[in-house]
């Protein structure tokens, strides 16, 4: 017969804490930051159809660390909702705010109720006419949400991550500048003895909420767009930048290729594409 | 908040559920009522209690499809609406265009926006074309029960079909009827109170492999012929600056053409008929 033995509560918060955190360090790490022209999220992904950013709606990205499984529940959850929300008030009425509140409830009670934590960490950003007004959400394991100021980088090793990010970003840099930043941050960590890795575009999941466009503001950058833009090519960004004016009424987005959207694959074809610098 | 959050504002389990990628099975689980089929309705006919949204005409031309549609709603034998808008994009490759009940067409038409949407966000990839059209025919079947009481909605959908081989084939359109459908039309087909009319016109002028600008203008010469025979539905308006609304869809995505261009193509038309009356 098992024995049950007395474990005080503080002891078992502390020991699921471990276990998330342990978790969520495995694996590796996302960083999401307001540039001039939207919110820009990178993480490093081997797979182009396993994707740890995502978009929940309109103007609101979802970017996340950790176990594969868990996050996408939980990016499926806020899908549902944001488009439940929409579609009985207003698609203006979609927040990041309400977003990352059910998000950090839920999250609050699996950590609390259940016997394993979610090993997670979530950014639900959202954004804004300018880059004052973006709005960068964490949210971690035990459910505590932050509003970022402008940047942040969740997964294993994030504080060395966020130490790079702070010296270097900007709000107002261009997408070019924001995304070798995001990049270099990135490989600032997990080199040989300390030393600061290159990270192949191949191994890069790269995504945008683009402030100038109306409707659908996610965005995928994958393939030449995005070798142009890590070569710090000035074409590749006027590229990138570029809206698809043509369109304004329509929700641009993916996705015949899975993992090329219909914004960027229109990028790719483009002459000029080629990196000048 | 339709549905009933719980209390600890945690996300209730049908959200976390893995369940379904459509977005009508997971509202009917959360909020039914707002599944337009779902209400019950007192018995009678009901078909002029509300607007009705007349002529709708979709073309497939050589890159795609247009679709256009006339700004007016009757109700009996008023003209509730000079400019409500029947034609809208489902998704960037697709459009849909409503006649019949307007508050409900409406209703319908966001319910597939958000489908359509819902789908792409939650699986990461767009459904085919002919799997949208199925989507809207259960819609259309769902509302049934409401059809028989007069107040019946009949979409027209038409698309860039991104999985075709052909480029000139990609353009497809798909009409329906109460019971839903769909059937797949080749070339043209129009629905709506003038429908008749339209069509007429465009059997004797439509030619396969159309350019996208020859079919804009088909189509509004199809909606002034079908203004012209049917009372409900609406011509040009010169005097109010009021036109149909046009839209393509092709493998650059949908476009909405601007107030200005449909302006100087109504124009244009009517300037046409003032010599020869009958197109």
């Amino acid at each position: 017969m098992a024995m049950q033995f007395y474990a005080s509560p503080e002891q078992i918060m502390r020991d699921r804490s471990e276990m998330a955190r342990k978790g969520i360090a495995r694996g590796r790490s996302a960083v999401v930051l307001s540039y001039a022209g939207g919110v820009l999220f990178v993480a490093e992904n081997l797979s182009s159809t396993l994707h740890k950013v995502s978009e929940i709606y309109d103007r609101i990205g979802f970017a996340a660390v950790g176990r594969y499984n868990e996050f996408e529940n939980l990016r499926r959850a806020g899908v549902r909702m944001a488009d439940l929300n929409g579609l009985s008030y207003d698609r203006r009425d979609v927040t990041g705010l309400a977003l990352a509140n059910a998000f950090a409830q839920t999250l609050g009670a699996i950590f609390t109720e259940q016997s394993k934590p979610f090993e997670v960490e979530i950014c639900v950003a959202e954004v804004g006419a300018t880059p004052e007004d973006d709005a960068l959400y964490r949210l971690t394991y035990d459910g505590s949400v932050n509003d970022e100021p402008g940047r942040m980088a969740m997964g294993g090793q994030a504080d060395a991550i966020a130490g790079v990010l702070k010296s270097h970003h900007r709000p107002d840099m261009s997408l070019g500048e924001a995304v070798r930043v995001a990049v270099q941050a990135l490989g600032s960590v997990g080199g040989e003895g300390g030393a600061a890795r290159t990270i192949a575009a191949n191994q890069l999941e790269v995504a945008i909420l683009d402030r100038s466009r109306v409707g659908r503001t996610f965005r995928r950058i994958t393939g030449a767009a995005l070798t142009a833009l890590l070569d710090g090519g000035a074409a590749g960004e006027a590229e990138a930048e570029g809206d698809r004016a043509k369109t304004p009424t329509t929700p641009t987005e993916e996705a015949h290729k899975p993992a090329t959207s219909a914004g960027s694959a229109d990028l790719e074809d483009k002459p000029g594409d080629k990196p000048e610098a | 908040m339709a549905a009933g959050f719980d209390p600890s504002g945690r996300l209730p389990d049908v959200f976390t559920n893995a369940g379904t990628s459509s977005f009508t099975s997971f509202l009917s689980k959360v909020a039914p009522e707002m599944l337009p089929g779902r209400r019950p309705l007192p018995p009678g006919l009901a078909a002029d209690l509300a607007p009705h949204a007349t002529t709708i005409v979709a073309i497939s031309t050589a890159g795609g499809v247009v679709m256009a549609g006339d700004r007016r709603a009757t109700m009996g034998n008023l003209i509730a609406q000079r400019d409500i808008e029947k034609v809208h994009p489902a998704d960037a490759y697709s459009l849909v265009g409503i006649a019949g009940t307007a508050g409900i067409g409406i209703e319908l038409m966001r319910l597939f926006q958000v489908e359509l949407e819902h789908y792409e966000k939650i699986e990461g990839a767009m459904l085919s074309l002919d799997a949208k059209a199925n989507r809207l025919a259960a819609m259309v079947r769902g509302n049934l029960g409401a059809a028989m009481q007069g107040l019946a909605v009949i979409p027209l959908f038409a698309g860039f079909d991104l999985a075709a081989k052909d480029p000139a084939r990609a353009g497809r359109i798909f009409s329906f009827d109460v019971t839903g459908g769909p059937y797949e039309e080749t070339g043209y087909d129009a629905i709506g109170s003038g429908s008749l009319f339209a069509k007429s016109a465009l059997k004797k002028r439509f030619r396969a492999g159309l350019s996208v600008d020859d079919a804009v203008r088909l189509a509004v010469e199809a909606l002034y012929d079908a203004a012209d025979d049917d009372t409900a539905t609406g011509g040009p308006d010169l005097s109010r600056r009021i036109f149909p609304v046009v839209m393509t869809a092709t493998a650059e995505g949908t476009y909405r053409l601007t107030d200005a261009e449909t302006a100087a193509i109504g124009e244009s038309v009517v300037a046409g008929r003032m010599e020869n009356p009958g197109g």
